[in-house]
């Protein structure tokens, strides 16, 4: 019998499949043609789910990767189509999430003509994605797939993208469909033959030690350094304060936890890094909202900075100690080094901080944000995967919802996109079906990507949408409230829709909560209708409370406002 | 109106953010765009590259790039790292005159009428170890190289003179002894 002759799109589809991919995520269009028809002529595990927009796409596969560690697909076409893709893009790359993008492009010879609907999708997303490619040849198509969900899980993951212009996904493939990839400038191995001297070096730093701070990030979970880190805190008795992303690598209801560090983050946390004499950092990049103003971050303590990315090391902070290496194995060989330290006099201090400076927030006066976080862990147990927005309503979910497994918290740190949390929150739902998965979502960035909601219907998806609706654009009303003289200048969103009748519209089922006494029950009845599809919560929250404690950007982590100041404020220095 | 701009040979006003003569080589996959890759690192680093030369290696699937660089000094290890970090990099590496041998090339085209200037023009290609390419009646192209000071030298010392135009290579840079570069 002839063997079946496959077109390149074919070949690509064959290949996704067998890597394992679970998940394309997208939208169909022109010169995205031949591959999505590949979807329908080759037979495969791969399940294509139909977006509403591309930037949506990109948010599922990201929340998807963010609660398997697995990357998924994002097929869109040329064009506009790939233009729509680059905050999603953008968005994974800078919290390190793997992600395969493959854009439809116009055929070869019309490139660089202004063809219909072409663009230079290559070109322009370089500055944010790991790798990518422009296919010139059909026959290329299986290896550079291979190299790009090795390049995107490897390392320190992120995106990759895949440009195919139209003739090269429809013309015959004549090549091998098992080529091996072929990258001699990419050696992620490298993060498993780490210095051992420097792990040493690091033990005696540690050793000497009376207020150590362990400081879990991102990176210690894409490491699966959980177990590692659980054995170091405890065997030392050295608290643990995680970044954002950070959160469940370490449990954050554990008693030596100090929750979440930085701009938004526990007093006490903070308190420690300013008074502790030693940061040892499993895995984060020392953010700008976690070190505020550099020259002061860390001035007393000894500092051991562990990264799997060598560019990360000197860039924002200079450690003591530098090792280059995945977190899990660094760990491994740390754990050989170390004996338990007299740190019963720093627990008990910090713990004084922990009683003086408690996460709280007022009950009377009008329902709060803080309010229906709290309550939202207790009825969910504190197990659900909760997606979140950027702003107010990230801060307080960060704060309150505290998490106590890896791969539960999926919110956008680094780039902090708006629209993310909602479609994020259908991508973790298609990869975890039997969890509890909430969107945490503010009535801003919601009106971003909300035409997800046809999406989640139509998969009868049984995640909650919690919108949490001040009518504002809460963070940046807060920023003019406190530094700019409480001008609010594009800040109110009054007008809004009727969230909960928006989505009865597309056939969820829409809820709304105004009265503190209302949100258990509210909540408690979304978690019974789930089942029959999506459950949107309107929470009408009051309009101006502020996320505290707080400290001003650049300032240093002992500037820190724990309640609102009383005094003006100057403008801060740093970024935004 | 000529549609030609002549550049002048003044080297720009030292700003004292900026510290230039840093050389940088890089091996790197033969491919289409990977010069893109590295320009961003650079551009968005406010870097600014004094010199690039690109050429391919013995092997033809690589390219060996060379770049003359200036910018913050205290950011150059990391914008190293950060061109490291490119799949398309295979490495990349600072260079100094101390550990590498450093050579770059001018042609310079001088306008030249009338015997006595010719001489003189002459003896300082002679003096330099240059040699005139191209000679005509009112004109010469004098081609000089070595490292980038007697380069600089040389067309300081030409500026003297009527000069039309000059291009030059850049510098490319090897390792000494056995150390490959």
């Amino acid at each position: 019998m002839a063997k079946e002759q496959l077109d390149g799109a074919q070949a690509l589809i064959k290949t996704l499949d067998e890597l394992g991919i679970e998940y394309i995520f997208g939208y169909s269009g022109g010169a995205a043609l031949p591959i999505f028809d590949a979807l329908e002529t080759v037979k495969t595990n791969i399940k294509f789910v139909l977006t509403r927009h591309e930037q949506g796409a990109t948010h599922m596969a990201d929340g998807y990767a963010r609660a398997t560690g697995k990357p998924a697909v994002v097929l869109v076409t040329s064009g506009p189509g790939a233009g729509n893709t680059i905050t999603g893009i953008m968005t994974a790359q800078m919290d390190s999430v793997p992600m395969i993008i493959i854009t439809g492009q116009q055929v070869t010879w019309m490139l660089g003509k202004d063809a219909f609907q072409e663009a230079d999708i290559f070109g322009i997303t370089i500055p944010v994605v790991k790798h990518n490619y422009l296919v010139r040849n059909t026959n290329d198509l299986p290896r550079i797939a291979r190299e790009a969900y090795h390049i995107a899980t490897t390392g320190r993951p992120g995106p990759v993208l895949i440009d195919v212009p139209k003739n090269v996904s429809q013309s015959p493939f004549t090549g091998d469909l098992d080529s091996e990839i072929d990258l001699p400038g990419y050696h992620p191995e490298a993060g498993f033959d780490f210095d051992e001297e420097a792990v040493e070096q690091a033990a005696r730093l540690i050793a000497l030690s009376k207020r150590p701070v362990i400081l879990a990030g991102h990176g210690a979970m894409i490491a699966g350094a959980e177990k590692e880190l659980m054995h170091l805190a405890t065997t030392l008795g050295c608290p643990v304060t995680n970044t954002l992303l950070g959160k469940g690598v370490f449990p954050e209801t554990h008693a030596l936890s100090l929750g979440m560090l930085g701009m938004h983050g526990t007093a006490y946390a903070n308190k420690a890094m300013c008074e502790c004499d030693l940061i040892l950092n499993v895995g984060s990049r020392f953010d700008d909202r976690i070190i505020g103003q550099a020259d002061k971050f860390g001035a007393n303590a000894k500092i051991i900075h562990i990264d799997i990315d060598p560019s990360e090391m000197n860039k924002m902070i200079r450690p003591d100690v530098q090792i280059v290496g995945d977190a899990k194995a660094v760990l491994k060989s740390l754990n050989q080094h170390i004996k338990p330290l007299p740190t019963a006099d720093w627990l008990e201090h910090l713990d004084g901080y922990k009683k003086k400076f408690p996460l709280s927030y007022k009950k009377q006066g009008g329902l709060r944000m803080q309010q229906v976080l709290d309550e939202l862990f207790e009825v969910t147990e504190g197990k659900a995967i909760v997606t979140t927005d950027v702003g107010q309503h990230q801060m307080w979910a960060a704060q309150f919802y505290r998490n106590d497994e890896s791969w539960k918290w999926i919110s956008s740190g680094g780039a902090g996109t708006m629209g993310f949390g909602f479609p994020a929150a259908i991508g973790a739902q298609f990869a975890c079906p039997d969890d509890i998965v909430v969107a945490v979502v503010g009535d801003g960035g919601f009106q971003m990507t909300l035409c997800e909601l046809a999406t989640a219907v139509i998969n009868k998806l049984p995640v909650i949408i919690l919108v949490l609706n001040n009518h504002y654009l809460g963070m940046v009303r807060q920023w003019q409230e406190l530094f700019f003289d409480n001008r609010e200048s594009g800040v109110d969103l009054d007008g809004n829709p009727d969230f909960a009748k928006l989505a009865e519209a597309y056939g969820a089922t829409g809820l709304t909560v105004k009265r503190p006494a209302d949100v258990r029950k509210r909540l408690e009845e979304a978690l019974e209708l789930r089942k029959n599809g999506p459950v949107l919560i309107n929470a009408e929250c009051i309009k101006t409370e502020n996320v505290f404690p707080m400290i001003p950007a650049g300032a240093a982590l002992e500037d820190m406002l724990i309640e609102p100041p009383k005094y003006k404020m100057e403008k801060p220095v740093g970024s935004t | 109106m000529s549609r030609t701009i002549t550049t002048t040979d003044q080297k720009p006003k030292p700003r004292p953010d900026i510290v230039g003569g840093h050389t940088l080589s890089m091996f790197v996959n033969n491919q289409p765009g990977v010069l893109m890759r590295i320009c961003q690192v650079f551009a968005r680093r406010a870097y600014n590259i004094d010199s690039l030369v690109v050429s391919q290696g013995r092997d033809p699937r690589f390219s060996r790039l060379t770049l003359g660089i200036s910018g913050d000094p205290a950011g150059l290890d990391q914008i190293i790292k950060q061109c490291e970090k490119l799949i398309d990099v295979i490495h990349c590496t600072e260079h100094t005159p101390a550990d590498a041998v450093v050579r770059d090339m001018v042609l310079v085209k001088l306008r030249v009428i009338g015997g006595e200037k010719r001489t003189e023009v002459l003896q300082i290609i002679e003096h330099f170890g240059g040699k005139t390419v191209d000679l005509s009646e009112t004109s010469m192209i004098a081609r000089i190289e070595g490292d980038s000071e007697k380069v600089d030298a040389a067309i300081r010392l030409l500026s003297g003179y009527d000069i039309i135009e000059t291009v030059r290579t850049g510098k490319v840079v090897m390792a000494r002894g056995e150390q490959p570069t």
